[in-house]
């Protein structure tokens, strides 16, 4: 566990935000923008997995929080897309990134200017349809009506609670059209490349050593030069 | 995502039960031995709302679907007969 500072916004102090790192100072530094909300959690184990399996490799590798996320003390609500941009990107300068591994979701923030993956991208929409579908789904079992139509709306007015995270407006208003894009030298590793289900799908937070062997040597032949 | 535009009742029963056991980690043939009668939702712990949402949005892409709020009741998600009955349905709606 290490820390890095993001730069002060406009006469916010700036918080220390923690970082999950294998750095051994080496040339290639892989800057990781972990999945969202609920498929971060799902997700975790496999993100650092891969991490370990990649520092063994020789690239060194640095898993930022999104602030308002995780071990974050900056408040969730007060997020929005382009600050969580603008955080990876200033994550990316402080620590000396060469390249980045975007998972899910968080290939909606990736820095542009660096090359790497996006591995089976999730886009806002979808995302917002997922997580908005699991809460009219308990509001129905709990004997509440709840429609979508009213949920998105209320989202773009005053944000909304989803699956426990409190999604501030402005969040929720940029992810009904945020859609990942592959900025040159980025290529996308879908799923299906990986094989195996996407854990992400899963009910329960699950493990998989043999999607985490395939993403990480799929990174490693790439940075050798072979072709993704 | 592969989408099937063509699915009979047999692939049809594959595709559903390769995505459940994709959904609770189960092995494929696991999932192969769901019956009619086999209850889900309300039924296996693991499978909570969220675990039904991602269901749900992964049977849009994968089955070419879309499926509405009014849709999902909890007799749809109740049984594995249900669910494949309610993607059925849509299929042949289209």
């Amino acid at each position: 566990m290490f820390t890095w500072t993001p730069p002060a916004a406009d006469g916010t102090p700036a918080r220390d935000e923690l970082l999950v790192a294998f750095d051994r100072g080496r040339d290639l530094r892989l800057l990781v923008c972990p999945a969202w909300f609920d498929e971060a959690n799902k997700l975790r184990r496999f993100t650092i997995e891969v991490m370990r399996r990649l520092d063994r490799a020789g690239v060194d590798c640095l898993l930022p929080d999104l602030p308002g996320c995780n071990e974050s003390l900056a408040p969730l609500t007060e997020q929005t897309l382009q600050g969580w941009r603008t955080a990876m990107a200033a994550a990316a300068e402080a620590l000396c990134a060469t390249h980045v591994l975007a998972i899910r979701a968080g290939a909606l923030v990736a820095p542009p200017d660096l090359p790497g993956w996006h591995y089976a991208p999730q886009s806002g929409p979808k995302l917002l349809r997922g997580m908005i579908r699991a809460r009219t789904i308990a509001a129905r079992e709990a004997g509440l009506a709840e429609t979508s139509e009213e949920l998105m709306a209320e989202g773009r007015k005053a944000g909304l609670t989803l699956s426990g995270w409190a999604i501030g407006p402005a969040l929720f208003s940029a992810l009904e059209s945020a859609e990942p894009v592959l900025a040159p030298g980025q290529s996308e590793l879908a799923q299906s490349v990986i094989g195996g289900p996407g854990l992400w799908l899963r009910a329960e937070p699950d493990e998989d050593a043999g999607q985490a062997d395939r993403l990480a040597a799929r990174i490693v032949q790439s940075l050798a030069g072979a072709p993704a | 995502m592969t989408v099937s535009h063509n699915l009979d009742g047999a692939a049809l029963d594959l595709e559903l039960k390769a995505l459940l056991a994709d959904v609770l980690g189960l092995d494929p043939e696991q999932a192969q031995a769901f019956g009619p009668d086999t209850g889900l939702f309300g039924h296996l712990p693991e499978l909570d709302s969220m675990a039904v949402a991602g269901l749900l949005t992964e049977m849009e892409d994968r089955l070419g679907i879309v499926i509405e709020d009014d849709d999902v009741d909890g007799e749809m998600l109740e049984t594995y007969g249900a669910l494949r009955a309610f993607a059925e349905a849509k299929l042949g709606g289209r």
